[in-house]
């Protein structure tokens, strides 16, 4: 059944609340060492998913193997393996940020050095501060910082830069290349498709309980998702725009046939962002499974 | 770590916590001081009350009610409050997902109330004795009394109070669900009104309840002889306390048991 070589295997989980299904057949594999971004609009099953594979809810039906443990039967040796960054909570914060870290370094057989995690999520100016009289944000790290001091093995990232500035997002994966480079498995979900495409070598996109696609980040949606578009004005002002896989060829012949340079040239390259909208709008929650669009 | 080792890191964790949070500590802490202080002082007009011969001040009366208030509150309101909040702020989710067990995380509640309570009680004790004058028994029996009341008291609380967390729907409504059961009980125990003033049928459904069993076994060992006249049956009836108490702990014991939950439960 489960070897060794995933990290984390899905095999059409199903999860269903009284006559609602939150997750309708979904199936994944990730891989040790891969980071793989689970994506999807607000009440598509992310969470449901994230939290069965965490051990916190029971499924209705398939097949779970999270570190070859089932998270139905996951004990603490399990847990002691698992580094869980949830969505944010509201907790008290009476203790200071490096009172928090001991204490729950405390949990783990193997802990990282707390002063280490402290200042990999750039927080050593407030380690003597009350985690209550942090900014939002700070708070966060402190969340990030708690997921990784017991160095574990799988890493769960449950939007974890929601309410950053954008510097402290981009030193937030700093420190998740970090972990990346030192063999942690993470599991990330995520509203930002830039984070997923900086970090995630893997992504599966949820609409409606079910995995639409799953794939590279570089391969998602399929090729024709990705066909360049260049857009121009032709002499009397038209917007004009055209999809080609050889855009140099398309300008070429505009810039010939107008004798000049065209106005609001642009060539784009659909985004990770707009491939996913695409996918997620593609589909009908209420669609049957025959329906499905995967590519 | 074992189970134990980390327990008691909890422990340590937990009395701090409680005593950053100016909430628990006034409303839990310091509130059977600040009750002590305004019984002696509103009644201390009445001059000695008692059976003729055993007459004491107005305090000494109430200073075991106030101990027996305090092992409620340092229980009851305290953990049920508490972990009420907990779980639903997301702090109870995070340990969840930790290898912390359920066992450890127990231990640190049940030892902050052993903590808090305890020093809680000798504040008591001594403030009575230096600042009220309050006359304490010499007896190593009554004293012994204290000790098995003061602990299984205590034990029993903090069973319940778990127990009871797993009632109030959400964090914030904790402290509106619980502080009304302790107050009746309080009121209904001995504790703020006057015991042998209470009406039996009323210290019946008071005899229901813990507080009033803790109450009574504190009042055996500060009130002097011939106050047993004025209790149930004429009699302290230390086995009656011994037996109630047990049968409360057992109930605490296997509700929180069944009760407790990480997180809420799958809908």
């Amino acid at each position: 059944m489960t070897t060794n070589d995933v990290a984390v295997r899905v095999r059409e989980l199903r999860k269903q609340y009284g006559r609602k299904t939150a997750v309708d057949g979904v199936s994944f594999d990730i891989s040790p060492g891969e980071t793989f971004a689970l994506l999807g609009p607000n009440g598509a099953g992310k969470s449901t998913t994230i939290e069965i594979l965490e051990g916190y809810r029971s499924r209705t039906g398939g097949e779970v193997s999270v570190l070859g443990t089932d998270p139905a039967k996951g004990g603490l040796d399990w847990k002691a393996r698992l580094g869980i960054v949830l969505q944010s909570a509201g907790e008290t914060g009476l203790v200071t940020v490096a009172e928090q870290l001991k204490h729950f370094a405390g949990f783990y057989p193997n802990p990282r050095d707390v002063d280490e995690v402290i200042a990999a999520v750039g927080l050593e100016p407030q380690a003597k501060t009350r985690i209550a009289k942090l900014s939002g944000g700070q708070q966060r790290r402190v969340d990030v910082a708690l997921g990784i001091v017991g160095r574990p093995e799988l890493l769960f990232l449950d939007e974890p830069t929601t309410g950053f500035d954008p510097e402290a997002r981009r030193h937030f994966w700093q420190v998740i290349r970090g972990l990346k480079a030192e063999g942690t498995t993470i599991l990330l979900t995520t509203h930002y498709l830039d984070e997923a495409a900086q970090l995630a070598d893997r992504a599966g996109v949820i609409a409606g309980g079910r995995l639409v696609d799953v794939g590279g980040i570089d391969e998602i949606g399929g090729a024709g998702a990705r066909v360049p578009l260049v857009r121009w004005r032709d002499r009397d002002g038209g917007l004009r725009e055209e999809r080609t896989q050889e855009p140099g060829r398309v300008v070429a012949s505009v810039v010939a046939s107008l004798g000049g340079e065209p106005a609001d040239l642009e060539v784009i390259r659909p985004s990770l962002e707009d491939i996913y909208l695409q996918l997620v709008r593609s589909v009908d929650p209420t669609a049957a499974p025959e329906e499905e669009v995967l590519a | 770590m074992s189970t134990i080792a980390l327990g008691a890191s909890r422990i340590g964790y937990e009395t701090k916590t409680y005593f950053r949070s100016p909430d628990t500590l006034f409303f839990t802490f310091l509130f059977p001081f600040v009750m002590l202080a305004i019984f002696s002082a509103a009644f201390s007009a009445q001059g000695e009350v008692g059976p003729p011969g055993s007459e004491i001040t107005i305090a000494a009366y109430y200073l075991p009610g106030m101990i027996a208030a305090g092992i409620l509150l340092s229980g009851v309101q305290n953990l049920a409050v508490d972990i009420a909040m907990e779980k639903s702020n997301g702090t109870l989710k995070r340990l969840g997902g930790t290898p912390l067990s359920a066992t450890s995380y127990f231990l640190g509640k049940i030892g902050q109330v052993f903590v808090t309570g305890t020093m809680q009680a000798a504040l008591l004790v001594l403030a009575g004795w230096l600042v009220l004058g309050i006359e304490l028994p010499t007896e190593p029996e009554k004293w012994f009394t204290f000790a098995w009341v003061f602990v299984l008291g205590l034990v029993t609380c903090a069973l319940v109070g778990i127990a009871l967390s797993a009632v109030p729907r959400s964090g914030k409504s904790a402290a509106a669900v619980v502080i009304p059961i302790v107050l009746l009980l309080q009121f209904i125990s001995g504790v703020y009104l006057q015991w042998n003033m209470l009406p039996s049928w009323l210290q019946d459904i008071a005899s229901l309840f813990p507080l009033k069993w803790i109450a009574q076994g504190m009042r055996s060992v500060f009130l002097p002889e011939g106050w047993e006249a004025l209790e149930q049956n004429e009699s302290w009836n230390l086995p009656g306390v011994a037996i109630a108490l047990g049968i409360w702990l057992v109930v605490g014991l296997v509700l929180s048991r069944v009760t407790f939950r990480w997180i809420r439960r799958d809908a």
